[in-house]
């Protein structure tokens, strides 16, 4: 047991049982799963990444790299945890990872025998030849032995969130100089958010005993935060990690919810993910303690010396029996003394400095350092060089105390490169770094208590002051900790064998030294030369030694060497927490048309239309596919009627006096000369001279237009009209709206199209009065409804418009009565057979690079000017030999067309230099009873009556095709006017 | 990022689309003799600064507003706003 028998601040009444690779054990409230392990003697918990070395715990924060678990079962398990982040629950089972088939007797450890080929750059080297192997044998390899840990392949169907929060304050770290902060800015005022990482605030002041005030810093944390949560304008987010600074003071956040809980509570997420608008923010995050590099300080015992401190002070556990402490600064010292306090052993402190002296009653070995430790599966002895000669001192715990680097990575996020000081051999964040964003505390550089209080409330009055706020008077406690004096040692070059200075990555001190034989030199290079600081822990404990170990080689100095940047995540983020509520419906919303309802109760199969959930068919009791509906709908539009929901179609009203000389610049044909009460076929172009959208201009009144726009380009051409409103022709009278969803729209189409509206309406709309291409509106009981004589199908066709809210209700009036005509819904896909079969266009046609004269439309083109006209009359978009729109049949006896084919001349070899086009759509047609396609074909109008080759190389097909017009039925449109 | 409509105060920068340069407000005069050059250079030409460019913002997902901004594209700062159909400062 090296649990100490008082102190900590952990719960001693409740235990909590959990296990480990299998094995239940006992842990108390307050503990991490890492101070249970500990507690329990166990420092190997995991195997490293690339060479399956046996690995311990060395950190007591977010930034360890060695132990990383699995927690959970099944589609449950989440992998890569950090054991010491990782708070203790009843009945935690956590596995280590990266093992086969134990923790103890690893098989894949052969990798450490054959470490001489796997050393930096072997990604690049080794792989590289032979070619032909890559596939069949080094891909598949790498991806069985890499990679940390494994996710389960069922989906997840825990419940995860996105949170959205605005304040005046962000306070990021709540230790000292955040508490003292949020503190001041919460009592003038302001709307303060305070997060930390940890489930306990107060940050290092509950990991040292350090006396603020005579009162345990734990305890002055305590009452603080007591302070903070009484006050109604101070959020405090505990197990929040902020993780990313972006733009304009938006803040990432993930809220880890029930992480620390055996299973969440229903309705309650896992995890949140919080975008937070802060208009500022005071950066406390503190700083992370850097080892020092020395031959076999992989060994599971071997661990960071604020650790040991957090294990001894906070969780009452002794991380050793015999605890050596190897240093380069005074920390070591205050190691040491705590150690003596809880009474543990301290086998020696080794001091790199030769001018150390004791500061207790301890042996010290000044000038000296660890050249070697030993001791399989964990420490058991360690060989120190002295100014006199080596020693071997037997200890289980090897505690390093290194020169602490401010955790700025924050600071980097938007770009800033930190700055270094050579007083400190530290970087900190460059001031303005994140506009809004100041630093306070360890991260600023400062090294007591005092210090780090008295600049957390220095930048809290200047953030009070700028929300014009009054600062408050807050009297700074005395601290019992002074100045640390530390010399910038950075690692050992004395001994043999390895050292290691990413953990996580295995990158080795020999690896950095190849990458600089090889002329790897820049950081930047070095990084990707060796993976260094590529793991998931972005070398939080690796960056610093290797860029010393670099500027060492050289002679140069770390700020020459550089920096890395970091980018977020602070920490890694689950995919669930980032994509919360994205799955599933919750991907995309979806837009409902007016007769959704009553679409679903006729079993119609949807299908997406952009947002807008559109029934494709309608299937009937005894149709098994979807051709059998498709056929017998669109054969009942040709033969008796069909209503459809046309609601989708972007509708925009325009009025002005202005308004048609408007919409004469918009449209390649004249707007202006159209009657009052008729409606129009237009097509506008973009201004680079290329089709933009197409759909039909009613003129409701002088000054008053509707326009409709295709469902897919709706937005497009909304934002074209807004844009040439109020951007090219402010001074045009004109006023755009987008009514698309002020009105639903339904068509009835069909030679009894005209019967089924008798049955709704008294109005007159004989041919006569309500010639094809005309409009009027008409009473639909009470309801003023506008009604249109246009046709998408070739048929006589009517579009019955009312506003919105009638939608449902005159949908099932049109259902009933298209009944009683022996007609009834279709869906999309009859939609597209019979707009095929008249060569009607959509946007597989209208792909973006068509011109008018491609789709056969030139005429259309008026005299004057319009968006686009001057660019359609470049030469190369008049060319002869362009793309042009044809129908297609099939001659030969493959029947099949296929959309997305390719044409080809015959006889010519099927390969892109001979390519002579493209199937835009296609379709059966049950009129004709064979397959119809539209085709974009070179030169295609003046080839109508020639064969061509459709060569489908996905599918492999090939249809010998006949060149037609992309008319297939009733040219003369006899059928619609009638 | 938040970009602050003259009309519906300082927005989430998801509500706005992003056109482009603002000399896409400078339509080239269609009967001028060099018309096509100057259109070819309108549509397809523009400067690419790094510091202060004149930008057109719509706000899709707001007023329905198109607007003049300066950004300065290395740091991504709004230095002005203002509704495209208001006239240029004259200062
Ligand atoms: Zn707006």
């Amino acid at each position: 047991m090296s649990r100490l028998a008082q102190g900590g601040l952990i719960d001693r009444t409740r235990q909590l049982p959990f296990t480990f690779d299998g094995e239940t054990m006992l842990g108390l409230a307050g503990d991490t799963l890492a101070s249970a392990l500990l507690a329990k003697g166990r420092h190997l918990v995991g195997r490293s990444f690339k060479y399956h070395r046996p690995r311990g715990i060395m950190t007591a924060g977010s930034e360890e790299p060695n132990a990383l678990v699995t927690i959970r079962r099944g589609n449950h398990a989440i992998p890569n945890l950090r054991a010491t982040t990782q708070e203790l629950y009843r009945a935690l089972d956590a596995r280590s990872q990266n093992r086969f088939p134990s923790l103890d007797f690893d098989l894949l450890a052969v990798n450490d025998l054959l470490s001489p080929f796997f050393g930096a750059g072997f990604y690049y080297k080794t792989f590289m030849w032979p070619r032909s192997f890559w596939d069949r044998v080094y891909e598949p390899f790498i991806r069985r032995a890499a990679g940390l840990g494994r996710l389960g392949l069922e989906p997840d169907d825990r419940l995860h969130d996105k949170g959205f929060a605005h304040c005046d304050l962000l306070v990021i770290g709540g230790g000292p100089a955040g508490l003292i902060a949020a503190l001041a800015a919460g009592r003038a005022g302001l709307d303060v958010i305070l997060a930390d990482e940890d489930f306990l605030f107060g940050g290092r002041l509950n990991a040292e005993r350090i006396d603020l005030d005579d009162q345990p810093g734990n305890e002055w944390a305590a009452a603080i935060v007591a302070e903070l949560r009484a006050m109604e304008n101070i959020r405090l987010m505990g197990r929040t990690t902020v993780t990313g600074a972006y733009d304009g003071g938006i803040y990432g956040a993930v809220q880890r919810v029930a992480d620390h809980l055996p299973a969440a509570p229903a309705d309650v997420p896992e995890q949140i993910f919080w975008r937070i608008n802060a208009r500022h923010a005071i950066l406390a995050t503190g700083a992370i303690e850097q080892p020092i590099i020395f031959p076999g300080n992989d060994r599971p015992g071997v661990m960071m010396a604020g650790a040991v401190r957090s294990y001894l002070n906070r969780f009452a556990v002794a991380a050793g029996r015999s605890v050596a402490v190897f240093a380069n600064n005074d920390t070591g010292h205050r190691t040491a003394r705590d150690l003596l306090a809880a009474g543990v052993e301290v086998a020696a402190v080794i001091d790199t400095r030769p001018d150390a002296t004791p500061q207790g009653d301890y042996p010290l070995l000044s000038g000296a350092q660890v050249i070697a430790t030993s001791g399989r599966l964990g420490l058991r002895e360690i060989t120190v060089q002295t100014g006199s000669g080596r020693q071997r001192l037997r200890a289980d715990c090897l505690a390093v105390a290194g020169v602490w680097a401010p955790a700025l990575h924050l600071s980097c996020h938007l770009g800033a490169r930190p700055v270094w000081r050579d007083d400190i051999n530290a970087f900190v964040p460059a001031d303005g770094a994140v506009p809004g964003m100041r630093a306070a505390g360890a991260v600023a550089g400062l090294r007591t208590t005092r210090d780090a209080l008295k600049s957390g409330l220095a930048v809290a009055r200047e953030v009070i002051a700028e929300h014009g706020r009054k600062a408050p008077r807050i009297r700074l406690p005395h601290c019992s900790d002074g100045p640390v004096e530390c010399a910038p040692f950075w690692y050992v070059t004395a001994g043999k064998g390895r050292a290691w200075v990413d953990f996580q990555n295995d990158v080795t001190a020999k690896d950095i030294a190849q990458a600089h034989r090889e002329n790897f030199r820049a950081s930047e290079h070095l990084k990707r030369y060796t993976t260094l600081g590529m793991a998931p822990d972005q070398g939080k404990t690796a960056n610093m030694a290797a860029l010393a170990i670099m500027a060492g080689l050289d002679g140069r100095s770390i700020p020459e060497v550089g920096t890395t940047s970091f980018r977020p995540p602070y920490v890694p983020v689950s995919m669930a927490a980032l994509g919360a509520q994205g799955a599933g419906r919750g991907f995309a919303p979806e837009r409902l048309m007016p007769s959704d309802a009553l679409a679903r109760k006729r079993g119609a199969v949807f299908v997406e239309l952009g947002l807008w959930q559109r029934p494709a068919w309608y299937p009937r009791p005894g149709e098994t596919s979807w051709r059998q509906s498709c056929d017998r709908e669109a054969r009942m539009v040709r033969e008796t009627v069909g209503i459809c929901d046309m609601t989708t179609l972007g509708k925009i009203d325009v009025q002005g006096r202005d308004a048609a000389e408007f919409l004469d610049r918009i449209y390649v044909n004249n707007i202006a000369t159209l009657a009052v009460g008729r409606t129009r076929y237009g097509v506008m172009l973009r201004e680079d001279g290329f089709v933009m959208d197409d759909g039909t201009v009613a003129r409701l009144g002088k000054r008053h237009f509707l326009l409709t726009s295709t469902t897919g380009a709706h937005d497009q051409v909304w934002r074209h009209l807004t844009f040439c409103a109020q951007v090219l022709w402010p001074d045009l009278d004109v006023q755009p709206s987008d009514v698309t969803e002020a009105w639903a729209q339904f068509a009835a189409a069909g030679p009894k199209a005209r019967d089924l509206l008798h049955r709704l309406t008294q109005a007159d709309i004989s041919n006569d009065s309500m010639p094809f291409m005309s409009w009027r509106e008409v009473k639909i009981g009470k309801i003023t409804a506008r009604l249109f004589r246009i046709s998408y199908s070739g048929e006589l066709g009517f579009e019955l418009a009312v506003p919105a809210q009638y939608g449902p209700s005159l949908a099932e009036a049109l259902e009933e009565s298209a009944r009683a005509e022996g007609g009834d819904w279709f869906g999309l896909e009859a939609l597209n057979v019979l707009r095929l079969e008249k060569g009607f266009l959509t946007h597989a046609e209208i792909d973006g690079r068509v011109t008018l004269d491609d789709l056969g439309l030139g005429r259309m083109m008026a005299a004057r000017d319009c968006i686009g006209k001057v660019m359609a009359d470049r030469p190369a978009l008049r060319a002869p030999d362009r793309m042009q729109l044809v129908g297609l049949k099939p001659a030969g006896a493959s029947k099949q067309l296929l959309g997305g084919a390719h044409l080809f001349n015959p006889g010519d070899p099927v390969d892109r230099e001979h390519d002579q086009g493209v199937i835009t759509s296609q379709c059966f047609s049950p009129h004709l009873g064979h397959p119809i396609a539209l085709a974009l074909l070179r030169g295609g109008r003046g080839r109508i009556g020639e064969q061509i080759l459709m060569h489908d190389h996905l599918r492999g097909v090939e249809t010998l095709c006949a060149v037609c017009t992309p008319v297939f039925l009733d040219p003369e449109g006899g059928r619609m006017r009638g | 990022m938040k970009l602050a409509c003259p009309l519906c105060g300082a927005r989430d920068i998801r509500e706005f689309h992003y056109q482009g340069a603002a000399s896409l407000a400078d339509r080239p005069d269609p009967g001028a003799p060099e018309a096509r050059q100057e259109f070819l250079d309108y549509v397809y030409m523009r400067d690419n600064p790094a510091g202060e460019n004149r930008e057109l913002w719509f706000h899709a997902h707001g007023c329905g507003a198109w607007l003049v901004a300066t950004r300065d594209v290395t740091t991504h700062e709004f230095l002005s706003v203002r509704l495209a159909t208001d006239k240029e400062p004259t200062t």
